[in-house]
């Protein structure tokens, strides 16, 4: 029998022997690591939720057309003020009448889409509207999407209800109309509305399905159709786009990207860090609360083990002594107390696992409902499995060492020492 | 086989007091040595020090050529294993294993015999001691005197070179001392195994070949 079997063998000996006590030790791993696994996927499922309300509809650069007074003032170009220390005041300067469609459009997509750092771009048209039921003019607002390719970058299809997004793919006659005007006109999906666009031309189009943010203000004004819908709609040709959204492969680099699309294109773009700078500061601070739970949990958790494992090696010491006084090494006591927490460790950890997920599933079939993600309808989980990895192994590191310190303490010790107190 | 020069031990707490004052002495291979003395005269101590148990000492031991004092903590383990059988005065069985399994323990660590002749040899101890039948027992379901026994079965397993004790026949009664002496006398003429007894039987002590005297950490006769 090799040396390791019989050690081995002894440790098991040992679990078994004392099975309540190794239960209780094993349990304080398996509620350590379940408690740990479960609030980790729970609390960063719902982090990720909070920052997908952000990050999945926000693009991450936005180019458009602002409008603004010119930055270079006519007086400028008089030599006598074109240095910039000769002082020239002007009154009520006037914002320069700009065109809301962004100047080749196409060209600017073409290259961009190009770029390694990009992921996706998608083009918008933006036209008001008025909406119309009876003598009642509603205001409004029409976009025009892809909506294929805006549900592949910006998760459309979970602010949709009643229908999916490529219902309205290849149906210039649909409309995904706004929950809150639905509301406000009785519509159904399936029924037919009137809107009149800027120049009162009256346009008929067919309900698909409900567009709902959650934010009323958006609701109750906006509605999406195909480009070539929301084109025709504003009174514009087929070259006309207002928004072009960009979603990069890294967020990081929007902000250096936004102020280079600047620079190149003359157009204004906004990054989405600039645009939601408060979204920053929520995630750190969520990330930062996560983080501080998972770790205390785990020290407490850590602590709690490390005592029973100690407790239950000090109680062996008489068997320490008499392993050591019939020829057994103190490298061989060593290994039968950290064999025995191992034993443990896995056993507990094991469950652990098994017990965290089944928390962790039960808490993702739970119904949660909330008006900002019409589509979601239980709590958000993470199932990473790196939550899974990192509590088995600390499951092992700390059995490991909650068997180990009060093994190698005893091991070292004559055995005589421990049986002459007796 | 066993030499002993001024070996000393000191005990510090609660205060110094001196336990054994510069002992030495000899032991041929294959004598049946008994120690006696007053409770507290150092026999212990001494016994345990020349098991290798205790290493905080003075003075010099070797068994055979082998020089304690020149031996690692593992080395001297494996020592104990292979070459020291020693009973003590409370039997000290692993209470978690059954009476087999005590006695094998030993020789499983060896691991120089298959767990089947391992097995057997623990049966025949066992069954020389009169214990057999209780050989798949817990060691905790079993009589003192049993215990006593399973531990002198455990301290023959690995044939070594001595056999010390403390005391092994004190839990017995007169009809199982007396068999226990007989199985050390034998080990001692057919095997020629040393052994150092320490006893406070005068009947046992008076049987053997020599008996060392001890009184306040000295030997006065030998």
């Amino acid at each position: 029998m090799s040396r390791n079997s019989l050690l081995i063998n002894i440790a098991k000996t040992h679990v078994w022997a004392r099975r309540k006590q190794s239960a209780i030790a094993a349990l304080g791993v398996t509620f350590g690591i379940g408690t740990y696994i479960t609030l980790m996927s729970f609390m960063t499922g719902l982090n990720g939720l909070l920052d997908g309300l952000i990050l999945n509809r926000t693009p991450h650069i936005r180019i458009y057309n602002e409008i603004k007074p010119s930055d270079r003032q006519a007086i400028t170009l008089d030599p006598r003020f074109s240095d910039s220390s000769a002082l020239h005041t002007i009154h009520s300067i006037k914002p320069k009448k700009t065109l809301s469609n962004i100047r080749n459009n196409r060209g600017i997509m073409t290259e961009l889409a190009q770029d390694k750092r990009v992921k996706g771009i998608t083009p918008q048209v933006s036209a008001r509207i008025f909406y119309q039921s009876g003598s009642v003019l509603l205001n409004g607002n029409l976009i025009g999407i892809d909506p294929n390719k805006e549900d592949a970058l910006f998760q459309f299809h979970q602010y949709v209800i009643g229908g999916k997004p490529s219902d309205l793919a290849g149906n210039t006659q649909g409309v995904i109309l706004g929950a809150g005007v639905a509301k406000k006109l009785s519509l159904k999906v399936g029924d037919y509305i009137a809107i009149r666009n800027a120049q009162s031309k009256l346009i008929r189009l067919k309900i698909v399905a409900f567009f709902q943010s959650g934010l009323a203000e958006v609701d109750n004004l906006q509605s999406y159709a195909q480009i070539k819908t929301a084109q025709l709609v504003a009174g514009e040709n087929t070259g006309y786009v207002t928004d072009i959204h960009i979603k990069l492969h890294d967020l990081e680099k929007s902000a250096a990207m936004s102020a280079e699309i600047n620079r190149v294109y003359g157009v204004s773009s906004i990054d989405i860090k600039r645009a939601n700078a408060q979204f920053e500061t929520g995630t750190e601070i969520r990330n930062l609360i996560t983080y501080a739970v998972s770790v205390t949990l785990l020290l407490v958790a850590g602590f709690g083990i490390y005592n029973i494992l100690n407790m239950l090696i000090y109680e062996k010491m008489n068997d320490i002594a008499i392993l050591k006084a019939t020829g057994f090494s103190a490298g061989d006591v060593r290994r039968i107390f950290i064999y025995q927490a191992l034993i443990i460790g896995i056993i507990g950890g094991i469950l652990g696992l098994g017990i965290g997920f089944l928390m962790s599933y039960g808490i993702s079939k739970s119904p949660f409902e909330t008006d900002a993600l019409p589509t979601v309808k239980t709590f958000p989980v993470n199932f990473n499995t790196l939550y899974y990895v990192g509590g088995a192994l600390f499951a092992l590191i700390t059995t490991f060492f909650a068997g180990y310190l009060p093994a190698r303490k005893a091991s070292k010790i004559d055995p005589v020492e421990i049986l002459r107190g007796q | 086989m066993l030499k002993v020069r001024n070996v000393s031990k000191f005990f510090y707490d609660p205060i110094e007091v001196q336990v054994l004052k510069e002992l030495s002495f000899e032991m041929k291979s294959g004598e049946f040595v008994s120690v006696m003395g007053k409770s507290g005269c150092g026999k212990s101590t001494l016994l345990y020090i020349l098991s290798t148990m205790d290493t905080s000492y003075t003075g010099d031991v070797w068994l055979g050529d082998v020089h304690y004092g020149s031996l690692s903590a593992d080395d001297l383990a494996v020592l104990r294993n292979e070459q020291i059988g020693f009973v003590f005065q409370f039997h000290y069985l692993l209470p978690e294993f059954s009476v087999l399994d005590n006695v094998m323990m030993p020789a499983l660590k060896l691991g120089k015999k298959s767990r089947q002749e391992i097995e057997f040899d623990a049966r025949k101890q066992l069954r020389l001691l009169g214990i057999e039948d209780q050989a798949k027992k817990m060691a905790t379901q079993i009589s003192g005197g049993q215990k006593q026994r399973v531990a002198i079965a455990r301290s023959l397993i690995n044939e070594p070179k001595i056999i010390m004790g403390d005391e092994p026949t004190g839990n017995l009664d007169s009809k199982n001392a007396e068999l226990v002496f007989e199985i050390f006398k034998e080990l001692c003429q057919v095997n020629g195994t040393s052994l150092l007894i320490v006893t406070h039987d005068e009947d046992f002590a008076e049987k053997t070949d020599r008996v060392i005297v001890m009184a306040d950490g000295e030997i006065i006769s030998q």
